[in-house]
């Protein structure tokens, strides 16, 4: 057979096959599926603290709720679960749902299936937990000091895994370097958030103790086998399915699987099918988020500034608990570390430690944004540090084309590149003289103007084995060899003599099946109508493997390359048909338009199909070496992704890719606003399977690395309450912060896929945040020493660099004020008001539960159950965000009729309150003045959705409870005496100060 | 509008894509939930249920609304269009042809929304300029592409409509 195929499609920018029904509304993504008779909706109780003891959780008036099927609670979950694999050895339990304890706001309490969803999220408000709050730890660093808070007491303390590693000689490459040169970087939160959440529908038949579940989940699969165990089930009752389509996920999908477990549970219970859609508060509070990173990084530098050894120090905060595949994010680089760099010694201290935060899990880049962001920063400041210019320090290190393949100190093996003339190239056709110019322009006229550049190693294709790395040598050899990335792909032929591909790799929009078809038509000489492709999972009828899915770049390079192996033995075994049909001999077979034929011959031929079916209708006539199974199913794994040695030497990634990008970013000089004046991004991905389809990738991971870069940021409170939890509050760039990039390719294949591409989703938003920090850093300092950049970088970061810190206001001009650091969100406030009462009536009013039923805004009753001691009923809302609280309100340090301090807890389905106030009384000319300072802190869902309107609600509701109070007084009053008490409230509502 | 009883659902009419339609709801069903899980017209898509993201983006009486911030009842009367009211499949219209040409969609998941406001736009605005496209492409959120696709394929699909409706 003869391999002169025209490979006509792939390489080109065919058109999607997915898009028709994408632009017609007729996409089927899991919450369009239809759904079996009989399916009830799920939703969830979740924890408004971010650390908190749960004393008991009554389900009773949930139970009697309007439609409630069950309404179930972790300790039901826990009884017929086994606790989530945890990744490390280490004495910690990981429960899908919480048990005794909740470590994060948003973690599941309950759940109830009702007949609808809006049945079961009234029966959710209904479910009263009793919680003693804890105190609670959200910043990696001081989760690990002696005295913070633990959140797994088994574990004794914060620092779930420790290991360091050491390559080369890296103490003799410090003691003779010429220099030494540091940074410390904290790297924040963010995540991709994709607009389609999650969703689950899952069913459980008792008599076979089996689960059928579908699920948007993107892989890997291996989760299949946690979530399986946890279900205390064999694999094989475990049935998962994906949707056709996945509104994107960007590796946050992956985290879906603890309601895969939960929502099994919640069918058995119910004995119905359920069904779940996540909304967009529990996706930002409670999906997964990226790790936050706290890193020391240090290089040892020779005078000419060739670096010689680095010294890392991460550590890496997984949030509540070490959720699978963690502490994946600090491992999938720890072949790279070393980046773009031939850099021969390398040392390693890595931490991963827990917090009262969402747990982490896979994101675009993964692992990659945190260390590059060290790396290319620490590279900036080599620059400065030596005067040199920064490109030239990155030339001088970088690894040399005739290197590869390379491996890194830390075991990585590089597979191909050749990055000075992808460097070079990228300077000239991306105009970097040009862009010096505008600096130069700029500058001269006064205006803030910065030049960045980062160099990144974009890994693909994961090693199964890397996340062993956190193991010891000792434990990964008991625990026995973990490696390989297996991928898989079916072909079959049918009795018409059409194609058929099934793979297994789950995509969310990156038209996988356009790709496939393409690689396989081009194999068999058909149009690419001619081939169907099916990228969605069963479990129970699809080739898988524990490395299926979507993620970690590995599409184009295994997944692709799979499928061309399996269209490879499929067309053999038909070249072989084919030629006892044409009388002639395999090696003179030719594949062309539809046609099966002799090269020599164009007029012997037969069409494809006829010869594609003949196994089907005329098995006889086959020639005997010839089986009868028109179906050919590869699974794939690349020999050169080995287990970690035994020195730890890991080659965590079997792809390469190499990105190198430049921008220039220009501050407002009167707003501090950073903008992107241009950006340039080389990308070296192998070999380009679709052009459209890359640059797509590339301009995808672009605009989230913006966001990343620029507005995106997971807020906690240092109680651990969490305050972005909308779309107005977790920003997403829009068309108007997204530039278009320059984007240029340099295509060095890789030697190690089938054909010879690399992944190229991910690098962007590796390079990206980090490329701009760098030129924001030359724009605030052209020289010397830059100050610390911390992502994202706002205008309200920038103003305090450039203009100074903002002189404090002679008068306080508002009367609330709101901190977001100390004991999480705090508003403070005082004010003043004269009632027309005396101190005394005053006083009997404040301490009488009729009166304060009457004046404390929305509420329902108020009793008095001690001495000093009211319970109270209110309804409270900020913006369209309202909710009943009860109230316990403590009256202590008592002067009657002086003063008094009212300290208080509300609790609600919508979040908590906590807050201290004193009032004082003191006698004016016709009545009594009452001087309040208050303290409240504000947590929950209020907290999460409502954060950028509790100051203004504050004020309101204060300033309510006073008026009323100044009505109480002033009941009966003559109509002057009401005019001057309006203009007192007026002036309590406007800044309190009369 | 009639007096509605909060636990008991009652009728609501409007046409969608030119087709009347009649379903029971309760009052505070949104229009998102009534149009996909009542009518079964799930094109449209849900992506945040505040308003901000944009996906559910369908046309009230010609005007582009967020569905998710409607209840169903408020549509009484209403003439409703969907991207389900644009080309089918098989008959793309120039719009949907040009995200298609453009590569403007990736996931798709945020598509159906942006397609109902830029058919509006061009539906006034015949000849919009860039600006005009980008300012009614700020009101959504893409997570895919990274916008520049979009607005490829809508100034490609304007320079196509000029003149005329877009499927007509
Ligand atoms: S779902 Fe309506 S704007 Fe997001
Ligand atoms: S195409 Fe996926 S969100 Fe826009």
């Amino acid at each position: 057979m003869k391999d002169t195929v025209t490979e006509k499609l792939l390489g080109q920018s065919a058109l999607r096959v997915e898009d028709p029904a994408l632009l017609s509304g007729r996409g089927r993504y899991i919450d369009d599926l239809p759904v079996a008779a009989g399916t009830l909706a799920l939703a969830f109780v979740r924890s408004p603290h971010g650390h908190a003891a749960i004393r008991s959780v009554d389900t009773a008036e949930a139970t009697q709720a309007a439609g409630v099927v069950a309404v179930i609670t972790g300790d039901d979950v826990a009884a017929r679960t086994r606790s989530m694999t945890v990744g490390v050895k280490a004495d910690v339990e990981c429960w899908p749902m919480a048990v005794d304890r909740v470590r994060y706001v948003g973690e599941p309490v309950a759940m109830i299936v009702a007949t609808d969803r809006y049945l079961a999220e009234d029966a959710a408000d209904l479910v009263v937990v009793d919680y003693a709050v804890l105190e609670a730890v959200v910043e990696p660093v001081a989760a690990l000091a002696e005295d913070a808070p633990v959140l797994h007491p088994s574990l004794g303390s914060n620092l779930i895994n420790e290991r360091s590693f050491r390559y080369g000689e890296p103490e003799a490459a410090f003691d003779a370097a010429a220099h030494r040169i540091g940074i410390d970087v904290t790297y924040p939160r963010s995540a991709c958030t994709p607009i389609e959440t999650y969703g689950v529908v899952a069913s459980y038949e008792p008599g076979e103790d089996a689960y059928d579940v579908t699920a948007n989940f993107q892989g890997p699969f291996s989760i299949h086998a946690v979530v399986a165990r946890s279900l205390n089930v064999p694999g094989n009752r475990l049935r998962l399915r994906t949707p056709p389509e996945s509104g994107g996920s960007f590796g946050i999908k992956q985290g879906v699987f603890p309601y895969m477990i939960l929502a099994g549970i919640a069918a058995r219970i119910a004995g119905a099918p359920v069904k779940w859609i996540e909304d967009r508060l529990e996706h930002l509070s409670a999906s997964v988020s990226a790790t936050n990173r706290q890193t020391r990084i240090e290089a040892a530098v020779t005078a000419d500034g060739r670096i010689t050894a680095l010294d890392w120090d991460q550590i890496e905060d997984c949030g509540a608990h070490l959720r699978a595949p963690e502490p994946a994010t600090l491992y999938r680089m720890h072949g790279n570390m070393t980046g773009a760099y031939d850099i021969p010694n390398m040392a390693i201290r890595n931490r991963v430690v827990l917090t009262n935060k969402t747990p982490t899990g896979l994101n675009r880049g993964f692992g990659g944004p945190q260390i590059y962001f060290a790396l290319e920063r620490l590279m900036d400041t080599i620059a400065r540090h030596l005067g040199l210019d920064r490109l030239e320090v990155i030339r001088r290190n970088l690894i040399p084309a005739k290197a590869f393949p390379y491996r890194t100190a830390s075991g990585a093996l590089y597979d191909s590149g050749d990055y000075a003339t992808a460097l070079d190239r990228a300077v000239a056709e991306g105009g970097l003289a040009e862009l010096y110019a505008r600096r130069d322009k700029a500058r001269a006229e006064g205006r803030r103007y910065g030049i960045g550049f980062a160099c990144v190693v974009e890994p693909s294709v994961s090693n199964m084995g890397y996340i062993t790395t956190v193991l010891t040598p000792e434990e990964r050899a008991k625990a026995g060899p973990k490696n390989g990335a297996q991928a898989t792909a079916t072909i079959s032929i049918d009795p018409l003599g059409s194609v058929t591909v099934k793979v297994a790799s789950v995509p969310q929009g990156q038209g996988h099946r356009t790709v496939l078809a393409q690689v396989v038509a081009d194999k068999f000489g058909l149009p690419l109508e001619a081939v169907r492709v099916l990228a969605d999972v069963d479990t129970m009828r699809d080739a898988w493997s524990i490395a299926s899915g979507n993620y970690a770049s590995r599409f184009a390079p295994a997944v692709a390359g799979a499928t061309e192996i399996a269209a490879a033995r499929l067309r053999d075994k038909l070249a072989k048909v084919a030629a006892t049909q044409l009388n002639i001999s395999a090696s003179d077979v030719l594949f062309e338009a539809g046609r099966i034929r002799s090269a020599g011959n164009p007029d012997n031929s037969l069409s494809f199909a006829r010869v594609a079916a003949t196994a089907h209708w005329s098995p006889g006539t086959l020639p005997d070496d010839v089986d009868q199974t028109m179906r050919e199913t590869v699974y794939w794994t690349p020999p050169e992704l080995e287990a970690p040695t035994a020195e730890d030497g890991v080659n965590s990634s079997l792809c390469h890719g190499f990105i190198f990008d430049f921008c220039g970013i220009e501050i407002d000089p009167e707003t501090a606003e950073p903008r992107i004046d241009r950006y340039v991004t080389m990308h070296d991905c192998g070999r380009i399977l679709h052009p459209a389809m890359v640059d797509g990738q590339v301009r995808g991971g672009f605009a989230q690395a913006v966001g990343a870069a620029f507005l995106e940021e997971y807020s906690y409170g240092a109680d651990g309450s969490f305050q972005s939890g909308t779309l107005a509050d977790y920003l997403l760039p829009t068309v108007m912060e997204v530039p278009e990039p320059v984007i240029l390719h340099h295509e060095t294949p890789s030697p190690f896929t089938p054909l010879g591409a690399k992944g190229v989703g991910e690098g962007n938003c590796m390079s990206t945040p980090v490329c701009i920090a760098n030129a924001v850093a030359d724009a605030l300092a052209p020289e010397g020493d830059a100050p610390e950049i911390v992502l994202p970088v706002t205008a309200a970061k920038l103003a305090p660099l450039i203009f100074g810190d903002e002189p404090a206001p002679k008068e306080p001009v508002s009367e609330t004020k709101t901190e977001d650091t100390a004991g999480g969100r705090k508003l403070t406030g005082e004010g003043r008001a004269v009632v027309q009462a005396s101190r005394e009536d005053v006083w009997r009013m404040l301490l009488d539960p009729a009166t304060l039923d009457a004046i404390i805004p929305g509420s329902h009753g108020v009793r008095k159950v001690g001495e000093t001691r009211f319970e109270a009923d209110v309804t409270l809302g900020v913006g369209p965000v309202r909710g009943r609280y009860k109230a316990d309100i403590d009256l202590s340090d008592l002067d009657p009729p002086n003063a008094v301090t009212l300290s208080g807890q509300a609790v609600g389905a919508l979040g908590t309150g906590g807050g201290e106030g004193r009032i004082t009384l003191t006698d004016t000319e016709d009545g009594t003045e009452i001087a309040y300072r208050y303290e409240a802190r504000i947590g929950g869902k209020v907290a999460s959705v409502g954060g950028r309107l509790l100051d203004g609600a504050a004020k309101v509701v204060i300033g309510e409870f006073f008026r009323a109070l100044a009505r109480h007084c002033g009941g009966g009053a003559s109509s002057g005496a009401v005019a001057r008490l309006r203009g007192l409230v007026d002036r309590i509502i406007k800044g309190g100060r009369s | 509008m009639p007096r509605l009883t909060k636990d008991d659902t009652h009728p609501v009419r409007f046409t969608l894509n030119g087709r009347p339609v009649s379903v029971r709801v309760s009052p505070r069903t949104l229009l998102t939930d009534a149009l996909r899980h009542e009518i079964g017209a799930t094109g449209t898509h849900v992506g945040c249920e505040h308003g901000v993201c944009g996906a559910c983006t369908v046309q009230v009486d010609g005007e582009p609304a967020r569905a998710c911030l409607m209840l169903a009842q408020q549509a009484e009367g209403c003439a409703i269009r969907t991207v389900e009211g644009l080309g089918k499949s098989d008959a793309l219209t120039p719009l949907q042809e040009a995200f298609r040409e453009h590569f403007a969609l990736q996931c798709g998941f945020c598509t159906a929304g942006i397609l109902m406001t830029l058919d509006a736009l061009f539906s006034r605005q015949p000849d919009a300029e860039e600006d005009a496209i980008r300012e009614a492409l700020s009101g959504h959120l893409c997570r895919c592409t990274g916008y520049a696709p979009i607005v490829q394929a809508a100034l490609a699909a304007r320079n196509r409509i000029k003149g005329g409706p877009i499927d007509a």
